[in-house]
């Protein structure tokens, strides 16, 4: 019998399949797992001590580095917030063009995982087709707020930029487009057996468990648990669309892809609609003094975004910069079960697990 | 068809060669023209576009110059119907003029104003008028205005009960109030929403039934005095929110999650904030089960920071706490595993303290 000694094994912070800055120290037993240690922090930059010294509307670029896939869902919870404690009301347009961006990012943030998950688990070229649509989404976002991922679109009462001509012909089209490229990607991974016995079984957790971890997202919907805030705490005008909310059963990264494909076509359907029913004209901001000071008292929004549940709190004094902001950032909590989904696998698991949770470092270390 | 070299002498071939040139040339030409035409329409489309999207701004404009014009004159109004009016008009306009600067006398002035015109017997429809450009002034918040109706009517249904002199006193501390409020929110809007508060308040929330529910089962369960405060979190679309005493903390959560009409078995949000005076965790759960949320909030001492941890209760509490122990410098009593997360190990203080100083060797 081979005999075999418990080894320390350091991976990262700078590791190909993170796609950011993460450690996790590992204790092996050959090629099982026995201990992981996650380190974070190696991208933590404070945001929430530097916005106790910024008003509301300067706080939104910062947002859009925390989750930097998804920008627009990141704006959209302060915006959200603080529209909350003023009690404002938005106008439709821009509703319109808030859930329009947010959706067309949410796809987009998809996209991105889709491919990079793929590439870390040994396919390259569905890489290259994921980040061939997600281009043309990144192009339509740029058209529209000036920027292909810190959008810095949103503002406190509306959104900064109205859609240029043509732009709601463009994403019209768009939708068709993407609806036969995702047909596409099933052909072309969602039946491939390797993928499916990497996929399968592996990283498997049941509906408790998902909710003692206060997972949330695809990660929590693959265990069975319908539950979108996007429908159940519905919040901007999301009540006025049809979709969806896919929930599978199996717990495992297979069913975390299978959510997230599932996804993407229920945001299409949203844009679809939107699209439809988009106000011929209108304002885009509603009536705002020009600094933003929100009633004494504290708030928690949350909202959905492609990695699940984000939420803003707001502690205010009735001054023009929060007295506390925090953000519930959904990667931070969704990785806490990677250890104990990591014990008793084997090593070739490890970025298969890692990469079915979904997260962004950025968003990890706030 | 035909070819031309079939044509029988030189002469009309030479005629028929020379129509065709013709043809050609009075087809390019229309082609050209259309060209031309088509580019003359484009032009002009596009200037239209730009001239109609000039006329819609200056529309625009003047729609919004005649709205403040209309405004202006409502203000100025009295003085059509009495001179003594018109000079307390004239001085309250002015005086919002110079609102920017002196909100507060100028509400006095205001005040003054409305008071002594309503208290004139004659005047009445000043008083009105006065009520009116009040209520167009908190027109800038969209709130602020129903606030201003609902008291302006509130006024007016008062005044209507009572004749008479009460009647015009009645009216006029009103109208005083109803300016003085409008000068107000004119100064900051922020404070308009703070103004409609007590106005909203009234109305119980749809969630009431919930907390008090919460509160019965809590107080049934542990006793009548775990709990500091109960209350709905109108700003935080109406979250029952319950405060905790310290030592009663982790008993309060124990029963949240595993009580069988509670069961909040999710944990979304767990944060603490420096208030200074003390320091706060702040607990947002979920029931999957009911369908129902919940905040959980406990104050601690901010020297001796030290509170029980739920992560023993909620496996999802590890992290935030840890982060809170890291950014706050709070004890978790019962944590697995309570380090530093954001920071590195060696990092002196806690930076989200607000008398937090960074500590530098070189210094």
């Amino acid at each position: 019998m081979i005999r075999t000694e418990e080894m320390l094994l350091n991976v990262g912070p700078q590791h190909p399949s993170t796609h950011g800055v993460f450690r996790i120290v590992l204790k092996i037993d050959g090629e099982t797992i026995i201990e992981a240690q996650p380190v974070i922090g190696y991208l933590h930059r404070g945001t929430e001590k530097l916005a106790e010294n910024l008003q509301y509307t300067q706080i939104i670029p910062y947002t859009d580095r925390m989750d930097y896939l998804a920008a627009m869902t990141n704006n959209y919870v302060i915006c959200h917030a603080v529209e909350t404690m003023m009690n404002l009301e938005i106008p439709e347009r821009a509703e319109y063009l808030r859930v329009l961006v947010m959706e067309l990012g949410r796809i987009a943030s998809h996209l991105v995982w889709f491919g990079t998950y793929l590439l870390d688990i040994g396919a390259m070229s569905p890489f290259l087709y994921a980040f061939r649509e997600r281009e043309a989404i990144i192009g339509l976002l740029n058209e529209i707020s000036g920027a292909r991922l810190t959008f810095n679109y949103m503002r406190i009462g509306g959104v900064k930029w109205d859609a240029p001509e043509g732009w709601i012909e463009k994403i019209r089209e768009f939708v068709p487009y993407m609806r036969e490229q995702l047909s596409g990607y099933h052909d072309l991974v969602s039946g491939n057996e390797i993928f499916l016995n990497r996929v399968k079984g592996v990283g498997l957790y049941s509906k408790e468990e998902a909710l003692d971890y206060s997972l949330s997202g695809a990660n929590l919907r693959c265990t069975g648990i319908s539950w979108d805030l996007r429908k159940d705490e519905s919040y901007s005008i999301y009540d006025r669309f049809s979709f969806d909310v896919p929930a599978f059963d199996s717990g495992d990264a297979w069913a975390r892809y299978q959510c997230r494909m599932a996804e993407i076509e229920e945001s299409l359907k949203i844009v679809e609609q939107a699209v439809e029913q988009f106000p011929e004209n209108g304002e885009i901001m509603a009536k705002v003094p020009k600094i933003i000071k929100p009633p004494k008292g504290e708030a928690y929004v949350r909202i959905e975004s492609p990695r699940g549940e984000i939420g803003c709190y707001i502690a205010s004094e009735g001054k023009k910069e929060p007295y506390r902001l925090k953000f519930r950032r959904p990667s931070f909590y969704n990785l806490q079960i990677l250890p104990k989904l990591l014990v008793g696998e084997n090593i070739s698991n490890l970025i298969t697990i890692l990469g079915g949770i979904d997260i962004v470092l950025g968003e990890v270390d706030g | 068809m035909p070819s031309e070299n079939d044509g029988k002498s030189p002469g009309s071939e030479l005629k028929k060669q020379a129509a065709a040139e013709a043809k050609a040339k009075a087809l390019e030409l229309a082609k050209q023209r259309a060209l031309e035409k088509k580019e003359e329409n484009e032009n002009s489309s596009h200037e239209m576009s730009i001239e109609e999207r000039k006329k819609k701004a200056v529309a625009e404009a003047k729609a919004k110059a005649a709205e403040l014009k209309a405004l202006r004159e409502k203000e100025e109004a009295p003085s059509t119907n009495d001179s003594l009016a018109d000079d307390k008009a004239k001085a309250a306009a002015k005086a919002k003029a110079a609102a920017a600067a002196k909100a507060k006398a100028a509400a006095a002035a205001k005040a003054k104003a409305a008071r002594e015109g309503a208290g004139d017997p004659s005047d009445p429809a000043a008083d009105e008028k006065a009520k009116a450009a009040a209520k167009a002034k908190a027109a800038a918040a969209a709130k602020a205005k129903a606030a201003a109706a609902a008291k302006a009517k509130a006024a007016r249904e008062g005044a209507g009960d009572s004749s008479g002199p009460s009647d015009e006193k009645a009216k006029a501390i009103a109208a005083a109030k109803a300016k003085a409020a409008a000068a107000a929110r004119a100064k900051a809007a922020a404070a308009a929403t703070k103004a409609e508060e007590p106005a909203e308040e009234q109305k119980p929330s749809p969630l009431q039934p919930l907390l008090d529910r919460y509160v019965s089962l809590i107080q049934k369960a542990l006793g009548e005095d775990v709990l500091e405060d109960s209350y709905i979190n109108r700003l935080s679309r109406d979250v029952p929110t319950l405060v905790a005493k310290p030592d009663t903390y982790f008993k309060v959560a124990q029963l949240l999650k595993h009580h069988g009409e509670l069961r909040f078995d999710y944990l979304s949000e767990l944060h603490a904030t420096d208030f200074e005076t003390h320091l706060e965790v702040y607990n947002h759960f979920y029931s999957y089960s009911h369908r129902s949320p919940v905040a959980l909030k406990v104050k601690i001492n901010r020297e001796e920071a030290v509170i029980d941890s739920l992560a023993p209760l909620w496996a999802g509490a590890d992290w935030p706490e840890r982060e809170a122990f890291d950014l706050l410098g709070i004890t978790f009593t019962g944590h697995p595993n309570l380090t530093r997360i954001m920071m590195p190990d060696d990092w002196v203080g806690h930076p989200l303290r607000k008398d937090y100083e960074p500590y530098d060797v070189e210094v």
